[in-house]
């Protein structure tokens, strides 16, 4: 079972990913990923026990996401509530609204609905060997998120939001409003989040209001585990990939610890302060790290 | 081009900090204009910026542009005509970001969608146009500009700015944060493209020399009010000597900021 510890990676890659354009590029830590992650479960779950196509299912769960996050961006620019707390906000407004969709319910299982993981299997089966098949398919939709996402950020529109989470001032003598960006960005950031929480549900096989607990956490440790892999560079390619080796990299040791933890008498609700003493490890790393680097000297 | 009406500024409104940091301006600034702007520190000059720019919306009065009221319109709308750069130097360009990436952003204003103009006939124009820097960046264009020295980012805010063509351009103390060699080569430049490009302009400048070497208009500010506004010939008769006078006609007091004596060079 040992594609299974990469597998998660790339599922939850893509939530990476969506948390690495709102912290890293917008500089808007958002938290509504709490909320959106188990939103896209849920719209995918019922999205199927409805008999929907697993992946217009999927395109159900991205908008859902997506108009989450714009409501937070929304309660944030008009509202002026500052960034975290709008998320919070969202999140836990859409504790309730996930129960709701879940028909009241708190866990609902798929049953024999056809997935999208499902139907791969099933076309694959015997060309490649069977426990490889949702290995290579993560992969490439891994890959392809990422892909779509470098070439996003390399139009005027994506450049521009990359300048805007470095100089807000900047983007608004250019004529732009940063708020519009901000709600495309942060709407974008959720609908991958929420994409990443339909995969999880399909290959947990349930969706559950709880899936969502800690997510931004796990997603943030992912990031910065990403930037510790690699130099700094400022070329979109390479820090998508860092996010998504980095989220690789976060749920390996998460899988080693839940499965393996009991050796040194670990259980599943330590993993929480593994993940907290992991982020902070890092930080106390990287600051390390940047001491080490000299200056350079501009001349 | 640029009206303000009875405009008043007033911070902290009702409080034990109420502050008025503008008090009834009525300034029109005429296309080809080249303001340059002194007062001592807290005089209201950025004040004055900051309501042109849209950045405050004045406690009373109206500002037209183009006899258009926009008084009430977003900082980021009046930005499509207004341009601006300010003494920290790393407000005018993303320093995470390269070179041509930088100009492709800002070589046009407004909302940007899914186009990619980055490509080798905007890179071969951005080539050109940074030659007239004069600082070999043409040869840099795919490095961070964190790598450069705030010199060049202010003279590259200021070509980008000028390639947007606004109608306005707000220049508050772009040089003093520079050190005197590159400040004197982004004022020229500046003094260049005004010229060049026929822009209409307003300097704030602690330095009495260059406000009178430069423009052809000169603005005088203290708590908050225009107390000199002077054109033409008669600006061109201006001396140090006579500014700090007229500031002691007018005001009652000596001109309180020694920095502005002392940068007579
Ligand atoms: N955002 C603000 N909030 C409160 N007071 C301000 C603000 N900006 C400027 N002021 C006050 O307004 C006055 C004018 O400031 P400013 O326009 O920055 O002066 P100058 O640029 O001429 O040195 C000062 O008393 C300053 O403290
Ligand atoms: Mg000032």
């Amino acid at each position: 079972m040992i594609e299974g510890i990469f597998v998660e990676g790339l599922i939850y890659g893509i939530m990476v990913l969506g948390v690495f354009i709102s912290f890293r590029i917008l500089d808007f830590p958002d938290l509504t990923v709490d909320g959106s992650f188990p939103l896209g479960a849920a719209l995918m779950v019922q999205c199927l026990l409805l008999g929907m196509n697993g992946w217009l299912a999927l395109l159900v769960a991205f908008a859902g996401g997506v108009l989450a996050g714009v409501v937070t961006a929304l309660i944030h620019n008009h509202l002026r509530v500052p960034n975290l707390l709008a998320g919070i906000l969202t999140m836990t407004m859409l504790y309730s609204i996930n129960i709701r969709i879940l028909g009241n319910r708190a866990n609902v299982p798929i049953l024999d609905q056809s997935t999208i993981l499902k139907q791969v299997t099933e076309k694959f089966t015997g060309i490649i060997p069977d426990d490889y098949i949702l290995l290579v398919f993560f992969v490439i939709v891994a890959l392809v998120v990422k892909v779509l996402l470098d070439l996003f950020f390399r139009t005027d529109l994506g450049m521009t939001m990359g300048a805007m989470g470095n100089n807000e001032q900047m983007v608004i003598s250019q004529g732009v409003n940063p708020k519009t960006l901000k709600t495309i960005g942060v709407g974008l950031s959720n609908g991958l989040v929420a994409i990443s929480g339909a995969f999880a549900a399909q290959y947990l096989g349930f969706a559950d209001v709880g899936l969502g607990q800690g997510i931004i956490v796990s997603g943030l440790a992912s990031v910065m585990i990403g930037e510790f892999l690699v130099l700094k560079s400022n070329r979109i390619g390479v820090l998508t990939l860092c996010a998504l080796a980095g989220s690789v990299c976060f749920y390996a040791v998460m899988y080693v610890g839940r499965f393996y933890g009991y050796v040194i008498h670990m259980t599943p609700s330590d993993l929480n302060l593994i993940k907290g003493v992991l982020i902070i490890a890092l930080l106390i790393a990287t600051q390390a790290k940047k001491l080490k680097v000299p200056f350079k000297v501009a001349k | 081009m640029i009206e303000l009406k009875n405009v008043s500024i007033v911070f902290g409104q009702g409080t034990v900090n109420e502050n008025k940091a503008l008090n009834n301006i009525n300034l029109k600034v005429k296309e080809g204009d080249f303001i340059t702007i002194i007062g001592s520190n807290g005089a209201g000059k950025s004040t004055l910026f900051n309501t042109i720019a849209g950045t405050y919306v004045p406690s009373e009065g109206q500002i037209f542009a183009n006899d258009k009221n926009v008084t009430r319109d977003p900082e980021y709308k009046r930005a499509k005509y207004i341009g601006r750069i300010f003494q920290n130097p790393l407000l005018g360009t993303a320093g995470n970001m390269s070179l041509e990436d930088n100009m492709t952003i800002t070589h046009k204003k407004g909302m940007k969608w899914l186009r990619r103009s980055l490509n080798s006939k905007t890179r071969e124009m951005f080539r050109q146009q940074l030659v007239q820097l004069k600082m070999g960046l043409e040869y840099r264009m795919k490095e961070n500009l964190v790598m450069f020295s705030g010199g060049q980012r202010q003279a590259l805010t200021l070509l980008m700015m000028v390639l947007s063509k606004p109608s306005l351009i707000l220049l508050d103390e772009h040089t003093a944060a520079l050190d005197p060699k590159n400040a004197e080569i982004v004022l020229e430049l500046t003094n260049k493209f005004i010229s060049e490009y026929h822009l209409t302009a307003m300097m704030i400048t602690h330095n009495m020399t260059h406000a009178i070497e430069f423009g052809n208009r000169l603005l005088m500010m203290d708590g908050g009010e225009i107390i000199f506004d002077i054109e033409g010939e008669e600006k061109k008769a201006l001396t140090v000597e006579k500014l700090i006078q007229k500031f002691h006609e007018l005001r009652h007091k000596t001109f309180e900021n020694d920095r502005t004596l002392l940068a007579e060079d």
